[in-house]
């Protein structure tokens, strides 16, 4: 279409990130198409994102969920006290709470991690 | 108790959350500002108005209560309100505002292109908002006769007024900046009184709590609320809270509110910080209250003792004040908790049930936004009319069956939608069925004729640990057994539920039509 040659451009590897609608790699037409390659990807995402929420999950099963039992089995810890205040109620009414906030964190983080790197390797297409 | 503080307080806010509902009226205009909010709220306003439509009176008062009565192992409740919110953040929180749908019933039929789906999450998520209304209004109505002295009628429809109301007037818009303040009002309303108590009982010498039985109160796994088999009803109660968060129907409106997936990440992860902080304050109440008031007064329930220890522990007008503040936010946590549920049960009752049959009646003259404003009046009045005949079985015991309900329906839909490809229609609808109504049987029969002795009243008093496995099982065997029925849209559908937004893919339909 253009009668001139377009004017030089410096090529740098930002230019890359640059998502304009003709910038359609292959990768992202392969999610589109739900070909082979683009189920790869997909089930790559989705598997990391899975593996990380069951890290969370166990993590949380064990620590809060063992608390029960630890109870059940070890009588002796269910009047422990730390100080003057009983342990149980401590890690019941306190502890738990930052805990979960410090758990929810890490996944988010980690989270987008994963997005970021995914959506950096279907752009490089 | 001192009567003229208290209702100023209930007065003060309710004309708040009417005037705020008010000034929000003027910025809704359009229907999709009606239902969410035009999706322009900030993750932090948007977390707090999570908070505060969270927070309801089971938060408010009965945890309290049931610390105050049955001791430590009451602290799973708190626990299990604020986990869930955990794993609704790792597992459902991106796909769930991904999914572009505005109800949990939109999401069923996005994902399983099935109109039938789509009905059966419709009449669950009203039944689930009912079931988690009646508590709200009893709630209200309880604080109000603790404070006034009023017929206990008279609360729970000063409450279905002022939501039916701002409700219908504003949607969600407004009801999303009432939220917001919300929050703030209970975290107050909580925390304050508790610092004053606290310093007033270190400055009696921090005496000791006053216990009858002690090792049952003080020690875990005493039972849960009188109930036998402490080991099974704690793994069940946490089961239902941990699970049963995603599937609560005012929890999910909100997440469609974010502007993306990301966001709707950030904003879970500030709604634990926020129940954190305030969870911090209710087993407070327990536990003075052990110490100040060793027996209440005979016919009151254990749900008013927060309200009832100011009084105690600081005789004269500082104790009158800070009951007031307390029945404020109490009346702030009843106000906000059923407005979201209002919300989310109207806009169902509205989409699935009247649109069309109303047009046909006025002859196309009634608009979405009139029926809209019906169908709130028709979420409020059922639960208020259910609470006049139900007998009241504690407060957060009625909120923790509406969580095993969600528990054993829309987790195993929400968690298998958004994970398992292989889900077809007639597994997640086979899921729903039994889930539901194996949970809505426990869930009668310990409202209605229980509560029952030995394991049966564990078992259908805290139905959540058999009814949810139950319910993921048959999902998944109906779906293994029927391949033929898995959505014909499956691989686009995970696309966008799973892929971040910053990349140009064809999302198939990203809003549904409305």
């Amino acid at each position: 279409m253009t009668e001139q040659p377009p004017p030089r451009v410096r090529v740098t590897s930002t230019r890359r990130q640059a998502a304009t609608p003709d910038d359609r790699h292959s990768l992202t037409r392969e999610l589109d198409e739900q070909s082979n390659l683009g189920e790869v990807y997909m089930s790559g995402l989705m598997a990391a994102q899975l593996r990380l929420a069951v890290v969370v999950l166990a993590f949380g099963a064990v620590g809060l969920g063992g608390l029960p039992l630890l109870f059940l089995l070890v009588p002796a810890t269910r009047s422990l006290e730390v100080g003057r205040l009983p342990l149980p109620w401590l890690v019941l009414a306190v502890v738990v709470y930052p805990v979960a906030l410090v758990v929810a964190r890490w996944y988010v983080r980690q989270s987008e991690r994963i997005e970021r790197a995914f959506s950096e390797v279907v752009r490089r297409g | 108790m001192s009567t003229a503080y208290g209702i100023t307080a209930i007065a003060v806010i309710c004309t708040v959350t009417l005037v705020i509902g008010a000034f929000g009226l003027r910025l809704s205009r359009t229907t999709s500002d009606f239902y969410v909010a035009g999706r322009t709220v900030s993750p932090y306003r948007n977390a707090s108005a999570i908070g505060g439509e969270y927070l309801s009176a089971a938060s408010f008062l009965g945890i309290a209560g049931l610390v105050y009565t049955n001791g430590l192992d009451m602290l799973w409740f708190p626990v299990g309100y604020t986990v869930g919110y955990v794993v609704l953040l790792v597992l459902v929180a991106a796909p769930l505002r991904r999914s572009g749908a505005y109800t949990v019933a939109d999401f069923a039929e996005a994902r399983l292109e099935s109109t039938a789906v789509r009905r059966l999450a419709s009449v669950l998520v009203v039944g689930i908002g009912w079931l988690y209304l009646l508590p709200q209004l009893q709630g209200a109505g309880l604080a109000l006769r603790t404070v006034t002295g009023a017929p206990s009628w008279v609360g729970g429809l000063l409450v279905a007024l002022v939501v039916v109301a701002n409700v219908a007037a504003g949607g969600m818009r407004s009801i999303t900046l009432v939220q917001a303040v919300q929050y703030w009002v209970k975290l107050t309303a909580i925390a304050v009184p508790a610092f004053v108590l606290l310093w007033a009982w270190s400055g009696d010498g921090a005496p000791g709590p006053t216990i009858a039985s002690s090792s049952t109160w003080k020690e875990p796994l005493g039972g849960l609320a009188g109930q036998g088999h402490p080991v099974y009803a704690t793994y069940s109660l946490l089961l239902a809270l941990a699970l049963g968060t995603m599937g609560l129907p005012h929890v999910l409106v909100r997440f469609y509110t974010n502007p993306d997936g990301r966001a709707a990440r950030r904003t879970t992860l500030t709604v634990v910080a926020l129940l954190g902080a305030f969870y911090l304050f209710p087993p407070l109440y327990g536990v003075l209250g052990r110490v100040y008031l060793p027996s209440l007064p005979s016919g009151a329930a254990a749900d008013s003792l927060v309200l009832r220890l100011p009084g105690a522990v600081l005789p004269g007008g500082a104790g009158e004040l800070l009951s007031a503040v307390l029945a404020g936010g109490a009346f702030a946590a009843f106000l906000s908790t059923a407005s979201g549920l209002t919300i989310s049960v109207a806009g169902v009752i509205e989409q699935d049930l009247l649109r069309g049959r109303l047009s046909r009646v006025t002859g196309d003259d009634a608009t979405v936004v009139q029926g809209f404003r019906l169908a709130a009046l028709l979420a409020v009045v059922v639960p208020y009319a259910a609470s006049r005949l139900v007998e009241p079985v504690g407060l957060a015991t009625m909120v923790s069956l509406a969580f095993a309900v969600a528990a054993s329906t829309f987790c195993p839909l929400l968690v298998l939608g958004a994970w398992w490809r292989r889900l077809s229609t007639v597994g997640a609808a086979a899921g729903l069925l039994v889930g539901g109504t194996l949970a809505a049987v426990a869930v009668g029969l310990t409202i209605l004729a229980g509560p029952f002795d030995g394991w049966p009243g564990a078992l259908l008093g805290q139905p959540a640990a058999w009814t949810t496995p139950i319910a993921f099982g048959t999902a998944v065997l109906v779906s293994l057994a029927t391949p033929g029925r898995v959505p014909r849209h499956t691989a686009r559908t995970m696309v966008r539920l799973h892929t971040p937004e910053d990349l140009a893919l064809d999302r198939g339909q990203a809003e549904p039509a409305r």
